[in-house]
């Protein structure tokens, strides 16, 4: 299984001996011997592991956080991947010295993994929020109350600094130089392996790698995140189409979607950590058939149609046809989801997405819904309802969009559709809440969608 | 200064357990532990694994040399189970392969088979059949039966407190290799050396003296590196003895959830009496504590809940009654507070009863019973430099209490669909360890010719700043630069019989040791000094900016100089000092003593608000006034209030321990246990500093401060039932932390459930 895999790891240019299944972190720390990458859960929750992957954008080189316990060697091939020890200069950068002055280091055990998520954030043009760069990051000693104050500093230094490219970097000792012979390096490195059939397909390998890392280091793999056909989003004869291997934070960030759906960033806000984002891809989620995918729950309420290929073969199918019961969906062996595509919004056309979880941010849903409503005069013409974590699959809520449809939006209309919806769901008892939670939870989440639409709590009762 | 471990940490180049490098020809440890919580094990097939690739060795209980026990307080635990299991994670052999891939691919070829017994989790029905791992102890204070008569209003309630995982990000782990003389040395991530040692001496069989434990740091700990990482040092050391090879053992996140104990789960009964003032006359509390499948350091820790039991507060009359029930949970264990918290959170829950029954704030009843100079705790002990009040009206002028209230009360009549609460919280902790003889430590100062200097003492670095703070303190005694003293490795080599690094007491006991072993070297400096220079041996010498002054004006001679006229003269530059906590004691016969140097006292005003329609929430702000003392550092004084606030915030809001029907953890990844991240620590933490001198017994009066702060963070679950009872308008709402998003939604619409 083994194969030479081309990468830059820090400064130097590495041809790796391994098997593309093997994962980064467990490569960095006991191959390459670079310890600053810390182990933390294995499951992209805590964040101690991450390094930035760095790949050529229209000859730039973007750099994005993962959480290498998550990243097959094979999503490696062709990238630059950057350690703690790959932003460390001969004294401690503006970054480390801002953790130093504000104490925000205690154990130090996650330290590695916030500093190399906010050099990150230092690498990314235009609007930053260095708080979400850090998203995925847990620290349990410091309460976080330094780092925000580090991070305020490191700020502070980006702005009087008139930082803005990986040379501003450089010149304020933020970066080694070496950073800046990276574009042309990886030109050179390009890599254009060719698609082979395999037994798993890997896109971000998010979930994948959590729930079988060990299996998957002796299969025999595809990858597709870097297959270029599969990352664009664009509009075509009215409807948007996102490649099968666009990530979340694409979403999150894509013009078109937000001039499309500007409350997008809000909702994928909830998706995940940045880190996990920056992995995760669409045809990831719709596969991986969770029925607390949040993706797929946004994607069912837009009501949308998956393109799916085998070799030459195509077609296409509604994403509510797709699941037939828990982890069972109608993909074939060898087919993959070449792509996603739903209707852009007319006007009177309302998208929302809920989702409350244990924790708001970085979790799995209780619970999670979406509704795409389409309200002409007062009645709802369209209305496309889904709902997770209530049912084996992501579920589209049939007879409650049925049920809305052709209504007046009016709380009566709004209680009673909950009342449908609580009567097609099968809810269970788990770590994520008991059954009789998850109704209740429902309806609020229900209620929520409408609420700022006309409807007032009072008249729901 | 700040945490001298900082640059490192922030490079990338702190090396703990899991990044040493390994000797050639390493094993890797892999674990096999039981499957169910309760039951006998009928079959033990380990046959594949030892057959498997790569496995050098596959040990259990037959293979143990000496005794299999690791039990610290009772000798109740094994290091492997043998016939019986009593929860679930429970280690039964070790695989030791090649490479830990390895190891993990044959655990999988273990076969078991287990008649499986029905699972008790619950403490009350432990208690019901008696099933106690040390008898049932009473802390009592005058004559509550008397007293109830004379109280205007009695309240009674129950009170349920879940447990908490550590989830120190650094997973337990060991790596050992064998010694000379059939010796073992183990690097393990302890917050105890001598405890791994004392264990690892009994499994093998042999004197303590053959057993090294060398500790450099641990990536967090929070107690549950104090007892629990003996298990896996041990069978580091065992395999490292039985094949004679290195042996690496770090659990994966998912065991290490699963294996080791976590904060004692309490339930407890509370019976509350006040007088027409709202003075509080009688208490009664009966706890039961979850202790899980063995001892390992419940009575401690359940002594502690009695010693906190009436928190800040005097009430002259007082039962308080703890039962430590055994349960088929992994053995509950030291989490910061040890104990402490959950007596403090039941005697809230009392108050805030007294105040919904009464229609009075709780902060009104706690403020008119808040402890004064001299009041006497239900052990005995009176309450001296007692800052309750003088922290709760510095916290209530301040951040100006009534005005926040009003705010709350304002905003919550404006809104329908969100609510605010407030809560305060006053803290009493007491310091030093409860088991009088641990109150012991030891410093090794080492001068070396060039005039640096090397430190060791039996404190572990765990990211609390306790080497930080050795090196203040050293540098300090010998008015010598930072950069010339090193804080060496923990270990029983250099630093025997140690306590473990626990009880927030490590930098008092272990910076007072070492400012008798500094002082003993710098008096023999002193006199090489008067030799040098032919001064009277009654003349004032001192040390200062790295010169020897007189009269404390500085002269010539440099630190340097006299360290090496002392070498030459032959006069010996090291010392081994040793270090009791005067003046402590307490008698568990009468239950009565003085078991504590001093406490530490703060208040804290905790906001929440509550988003009714979905029963999400969030802390809004947490303002403390905190009884430093005089911080000897600043800057890791202030983290540790700010991170215990957090982790206290995390146990009583999102951190949930769940459990199917049958005793098996479901809560045991970070996917389903959930602790604080960026986002939700609170918005606003003011943090002000009670100016006082500090305090005699606290190291350069430098109060002790890594436990106490996590109790403000039970001023979260008051402040957010507040907001819920704000909506729904009722009073009945159990006492039950944590208050997850399903509780509070719960809660809040528990009168109109779909029908389903």
């Amino acid at each position: 299984m083994r194969q030479g895999i081309s990468f830059i790891l820090n400064a130097a240019s590495t041809v790796a001996d391994v098997s593309p299944g093997m994962l980064l972190v467990d490569y960095l720390r006991y191959d390459a011997r670079l310890t600053g990458t810390k182990i933390g859960c294995r499951e992209g929750d805590c964040g101690a592991c991450t390094v930035l992957l760095g790949e050529l954008r229209d000859g730039e080189v973007v750099y994005t956080n993962v959480t290498s316990c998550l990243v097959p060697m094979g999503n490696v091939a062709g990238k630059h991947v950057v350690t703690v020890e790959g932003v460390n200069g001969p004294e401690p950068n503006m970054i480390q010295a801002a953790f130093i002055e504000e104490g925000a280091s205690q154990c130090g055990f996650c330290t590695p993994g916030f500093i190399v998520s906010l050099a990150g954030h230092c690498l990314e043009r235009g609007d930053r929020d260095a708080t979400a760069a850090i998203s995925g990051n847990i620290c349990r000693c410091t309460g976080y109350k330094s780092i925000e104050r580090a991070v305020a500093r490191v700020a502070d230094h980006l702005r009087e600094e008139g930082v803005d490219s990986v040379s501003d970097l450089v010149r304020t000792g933020t970066l080694p130089s070496w950073f800046q012979s990276i574009p042309g390096r990886l030109t050179e490195l390009a890599v254009d392996e060719p698609a082979r059939e395999a037994a798993v397909l890997v896109g971000g390998g998010t979930d994948l790698f959590v729930q079988r890392p060990a299996e998957l280091e002796d299969e025999s793999l595809r990858f597709n995140a870097d297959r270029k056909e599969l990352r664009e989003i664009r509009l075509e004869r009215g409807a948007c189409v996102l490649g099968g291997s666009v990530t979340v934070e694409e979403v999150a960030r894509s013009t078109l979607l937000n001039s499309l759906f500007p409350d997008i960033p809000k909702f994928t806000k909830l998706f995940g950590s940045q880190p996990i984002r920056n992995m995760a891809t669409v045809a990831g989620n719709i596969a991986n058939a969770s029925p607390i995918g949040d993706m797929t729950i946004l994607f069912l309420a837009l009501d949308a149609s998956i393109n799916l290929r085998i070799r030459d073969a195509r077609r296409s199918l509604d994403l509510r046809e797709f699941y037939r019961g828990y982890k069972d969906t109608a993909l074939g062996q060898n087919e993959e989801i070449e792509s996603l595509e739903f209707a852009g919004p007319q006007p009177g056309t309302f998208l929302n997405f809920e989702k409350v979880s244990k924790r708001t941010w970085l979790d799995i849903a209780s619970v999670n819904t979406a509704i795409r409503c389409h309200v002409e005069d007062g009645v709802i013409v369209v209305a496309h309802c889904s709902a997770g974590g209530v049912a084996p699959v992501p579920l589209y809520l049939a007879q409650t969009s049925a049920f809305l449809t052709g209504k007046p939006l009016v709380a009566e209309t709004v209680r009673e559709a909950a009342v449908v919806a609580d009567g097609e769901i099968a809810p269970i008892s788990d770590a994520r809440g008991s059954a009789t939670y998850k109704r209740l939870l429902l309806r609020q989440l229900i209620y929520a969608h409408f609420l700022p639409h006309g409807i007032s709590w009072g008249d729901l009762q | 200064m700040k945490n001298i471990d900082a640059v490192n940490h922030t490079r990338g180049t702190s090396v703990y357990a899991d990044d040493i490098p390994v000797r050639e020809g390493c094993l890797f440890g892999a674990v096999v532990a039981s499957t169910i919580p309760r039951g006998e094990i009928t079959k033990l097939d380990l046959t594949a694994a030892h057959r498997a690739p790569g496995v050098a060795w596959v040990a259990d209980a037959a293979n143990i040399p000496g005794e299999n026990q690791i039990g610290n307080i009772l000798p109740d635990e094994t290091l492997f189970a043998e016939n019986e299991v009593h929860f679930e994670g429970q280690p039964i052999a070790l695989i030791l392969a090649a490479t830990e891939k390895q190891a993990r691919a044959a655990h999988n070829l273990v076969v078991i088979e287990y008649d499986e017994k029905r699972a008790v989790t619950d403490p009350r029905e432990a208690a019901e059949q008696g099933d106690f791992i040390v008898p049932p102890r009473t802390f009592e204070l005058g004559d509550p039966d008397a007293a109830w008569s004379a109280c205007a209003h009695v309240f009674e309630g129950r009170a349920d407190i879940g447990g908490q995982e550590h989830l120190y990000i650094e997973t337990q782990g060991a790596y050992a290799y064998p010694t000379e003389g059939s010796g073992v040395h183990v690097t393990s991530s302890t917050q105890g050396p001598t405890a791994v040692q004392r264990a690892t001496a009994r499994v093998l069989g042999m004197p303590m003296h053959k057993i090294i434990v060398d500790v450099r740091r641990l990536g967090g700990a929070f107690g549950g590196k104090e007892d629990q990482a003996t298990a896996w040092g041990v069978m580091a050391a065992l395999g490292a003895h039985l094949t004679g090879r290195p042996v690496k053992l770090v659990l994966h996140r998912m065991d290490d959830m699963r294996m080791t104990g976590k904060r004692h789960p309490y339930s407890a009964d509370f019976k509350i009496g006040l007088d027409s003032d709202l003075k509080i006359r009688a208490y009664e509390v009966s706890f039961f504590q979850n202790a899980g499948a063995s001892c390992d350091l419940s009575p401690a820790v359940l002594e502690r809940t009695l010693f906190h039991a009436t928190n800040s507060y005097f009430i002259p009359n007082v039962r308080a009654t703890a039962r430590s029930c055994r349960t088929n949970l992994a053995p509950n264990t030291a989490f910061r507070g040890f104990g402490g918290p959950q007596g403090m959170f039941v005697m809230e829950a009392a108050i805030a009863r007294a105040g919904e029954a009464l229609h009075v704030a709780a902060s009104e009843i706690q403020r008119r019973n808040l402890l004064a100079e001299g009041d006497t705790f239900p052990f005995g002990q009176t309450s001296a430099a007692c800052r309750a009040q003088a922290t709760w009206d510095k916290c209530s002028d301040h951040y100006d209490l009534p005005a926040m209230q009003g705010d709350v009360d304002a905003f919550n009549a404006d809104n329908t669909l969100v609510k605010k609460g407030l809560a305060v919280m006053p803290v009493c902790f007491g310091i030093s360890f409860t088991k009088t003889h641990m109150n012991q430590a030891r410093a090794l100062v080492h001068v070396y010719q060039d005039g640096s200097v090397g430190v060791s003492t039996g404190a572990v670095e765990m990211g609390q700043g306790v080497n930080t703070k050795l090196l203040q303190v050293t540098s300090h005694e010998f008015a010598i630069d930072p950069s010339r003293v090193k804080i060496e490795t923990t270990n029983t080599t250099r630093i025997a019989n140690t306590s473990p690094t626990a009880a927030s007491a490590s930098s008092d006991l272990n910076g007072k040791a070492l400012q008798i072993a500094c002082g003993a070297v710098r008096e023999r400096l002193f006199e090489v000094a008067r030799k040098t220079l032919g001064l009277a041996s009654d003349c004032r010498v001192g040390l200062r900016d790295e010169r020897v002054t007189v009269d404390d004006a500085p002269l010539e001679l440099t630190w340097d100089q006299v360290v090496l006229e002392a070498f030459l003269s032959r006069v010996n530059l090291s010392e081994h000092a040793h270090y009791a906590t005067p003046g402590v004691h307490f008698d568990p016969e009468t239950e009565k003593g003085e078991p504590f140097a001093y406490h530490v006292y703060g208040t804290a005003i905790v906001i929440g608000k509550v988003d009714c329609l979905r029963g999400r929430y969030e802390i809004e702000a947490v303002h403390v006034v905190h009884d430093f003392g005089k911080s000897m550092n600043e800057s890791v004084d202030r983290g540790q209030v700010e991170g215990g606030i957090v982790q206290g915030l995390g146990w009583m809001t999102m951190e949930e321990l769940c459990y199917d029907e049958s005793g098996r953890l479901l809560s045991d990844a970070l996917s389903t246990y959930k602790v604080p991240d960026i986002y939700s620590a609170p918005r606003t933490m003011n943090i002000e500093s009670l100016a006082t001198e500090g305090h005699p017994m606290a190291l350069f009066g430098s109060k002790a401060v890594g436990e106490p702060p996590l109790m403000y963070g039970i001023g979260g679950y008051f402040a957010l039932r507040s907001a819920v009872l704000a909506f729904t308008g009722s009073d009945a709402l159990a006492f039950s932390a944590p208050i997850t998003p399903e509780k509070a939604l719960l809660a809040l619409h528990v009168g109109s459930l779909p029908p389903n």
